[in-house]
């Protein structure tokens, strides 16, 4: 079967995140890239499926010139097949319904059984390109899937909900987001990263996608940032240390602010 | 006069906490915007939940009773929405930011061609305009957007608003839902509850009691459970815990878990690592339980005891029985 994983290239979480103030777009230039955490399991679930049913992983992402080296080189040297980069200047600043549009038209020249997604980015974290993008393909995403099988031309997910889960059954092809833990993701070894190498990444542009440019970059989106700004830090408050009545301190706190 | 509206959340007509804090939401921004707010029920169970929606102030609702919303998975439930959409052309659909609410907001989006922001917590207006309130990047900032076009559809995070009861009358118009073929590829085979309903999600939390590595086992987790259950709170983990396996994954607060405001949230054993921090520095008001005075997670705290939890945790959920006792 073959499978396609989308994966994302974001400011590592540690690093200081700086927002462009003409745009408010994210200053790229000044943080280091890693692969959206979560895209790791999304990557490993492709890996795996592959060991099982036969067929090639094809590694999608979306982004600046360079996007890929972080992200799509790691995946391609965790073993997938080979990797498409779809970049365009016009692309930049678009918001999650742009970049599920272009992310849709790249699906689009591609044949899969199965196309894997991280649940949500650790940047912008809205969690709804996986939706959006099983509109504009004419399939139900199955979103927050914890639990994966693949038989008989269908799969059968458990979904991850508030106090338990779902299990849902679908035809294929789908589309499906997965959450961290999922599986165990393996890291690369020194003979998969100088393979990874010789794999072929596709660098797609707007054009090569038919991308109407008014549907997509800062002007195409339907969202706009009007304003950022830093939120100031949080300011230390009472530390006590405890004396044997740390609980009765901590008690007339709550007690005091109308906690209970 | 258009229309603002709110599609509520809902389990077999049980409302969650969210629908009643964006009915309050609502009212205001339909009066700000000179609209006239209405809500939508989907799915089953609306009797059960008519007498809170009218305390509230729903006024008019569009109730969609099919079953079908419940057996297969989004796109029913985006058909009759995108169908109600087109006859009724409301300027703005407020939906909760909880998975299920934000996977409907993103289908119909981009069924509509129509913006979609998520993650609010706090909207203005500005002409006919609404503008909304996100924290990005683990809290450490917040933007504001706007919504380009028509409707404009924006995803209320749980506890961004208070909600204020408002008695009235609801009206209900019942909405016909006929669900495509194609709209039933994804089939709802059984849904399975792995926990008991008494606790409040974390999500949905107006409090929160997370425990992390502090804890030294998953038995341990009962300590933080048994004060979480005096508070009415949620349970939360830190991703160490989850990692060790000791508590579900649905319960991880922080960067590749669950991002929360609770009015309070109190963190158990957790030195509070930036994945951590990044999934609840914007609650309201931060406690802090650790052995180690030097624990990050004390920088925010409104107030850290340095003590050892199993001593002081115990001892907490006495005195708080004691008191709410009293």
């Amino acid at each position: 079967m073959n499978i396609v994983v989308c994966v994302k290239r974001v400011p590592d979480t540690a690093a200081e995140k700086k927002l462009d103030p003409e745009d408010f777009t994210l200053d790229r230039d000044s943080v280091e890239s890693i692969m959206n955490p979560v895209d790791e399991y999304g990557v490993e679930e492709g890996l795996k499926l592959k060991e099982a049913h036969g067929g090639e992983v094809t590694i999608l992402t979306m982004g600046p010139q360079g996007a890929d080296k972080n992200a799509v080189r790691k995946a391609l040297a965790l073993g997938a097949d080979r990797g498409i980069l779809v970049t365009d200047d016009r692309l930049h600043g678009s918001d999650a319904m742009a970049t599920a549009y272009a992310l849709a038209l790249a699906l689009a020249q591609v044949e899969f059984d199965l196309c894997i997604l991280g649940s949500e980015s650790t940047d912008a974290r809205t969690s709804l390109v996986p939706q959006a993008l099983g509109q504009l393909m004419g399939m139900t995403a199955l979103t927050d899937v914890k639990q994966l099988e693949v038989a008989d031309g269908k799969i059968t997910v458990h979904r991850e909900e508030e106090s338990g889960y779902a299990v849902i059954e679908s035809e294929l092809p789908a589309i499906v987001s997965v959450v961290k833990g999922i599986n165990e993701p393996r890291y690369a070894t020194l003979k998969g990263i100088m393979g990874a190498k010789q794999k072929e990444v596709q660098v797609l542009s707007g054009d090569d996608l038919g991308i109407d440019p008014a549907m997509v970059g800062l002007e195409g989106s339907k969202t706009e940032v009007v304003e950022a700004t830093e939120r100031p830090p949080k300011e230390q408050g009472e530390l006590v240390k405890d004396e044997g009545d740390g609980h009765v301190k901590l008690a007339d706190f709550l007690q005091k602010n109308k906690f209970i | 006069m258009a229309e603002l509206w709110t599609v509520l959340d809902h389990d077999k007509g049980d409302l969650k906490k969210v629908s009643l804090q964006m009915l309050t939401a609502a009212r205001k921004l339909a009066g700000d915007l000179g609209h006239e707010p209405a809500a939508v029920f989907l799915g089953t169970g609306f009797d059960a939940a008519k007498e809170k929606l009218a305390a509230y102030g729903a006024g008019k609702v569009y109730v969609a009773g099919s079953e079908d919303l419940e057996s297969y998975l989004v796109q029913p439930a985006v058909e009759a929405l995108a169908k109600l959409v087109e006859e009724k052309q409301p300027e703005v659909l407020l939906f909760p930011s909880v998975p299920a609410g934000k996977d409907l907001a993103s289908a119909l989006g981009a069924r509509l061609g129509a913006g979609v922001v998520a993650d609010v917590v706090d909207i203005e207006t500005d002409g006919d305009r609404l503008v909304c309130t996100m924290a990005v990047f683990g809290g450490a900032m917040n933007t504001r957007s706007k919504i380009k076009g028509s409707p404009q559809i924006v995803c209320v995070k749980p506890n961004a608003f208070v909600a204020e009861e408002a008695p009235g009358e609801v009206t209900e118009e019942q909405v016909e839902v006929q669900v495509s073929d194609a709209a039933k590829a994804a089939r709802v085979v059984e849904r399975v509850q792995q926990e008991e309903g008494g606790r409040p999600a974390v999500e949905e939390a107006a409090i929160i009691v997370s425990g992390g590595r502090g804890l030294a086992g998953p038995e341990n987790f009962r300590i933080v459970e048994e004060l979480a259950d005096v508070l009415g709170a949620a349970v939360g983990a830190s991703r160490a815990a989850v990692d060790a396996g000791w508590y579900p994954h649905q319960h991880q607060v922080g960067q590749t878990g669950k991002t929360v405001s609770p009015q309070l949230y109190i963190a158990v054993g957790i030195s509070g690592a930036i994945q951590h921090r990044a999934g609840m520095q914007t609650s309201k008001t931060i406690v802090a339980i650790n052995k180690d005075a030097d624990a990050p997670i004390f920088g925010l705290a409104d107030f850290g005891l340095v003590g050892d939890l199993f001593k002081v945790v115990p001892a907490l959920t006495e005195e708080l029985k004691k008191r709410k006792g009293s």
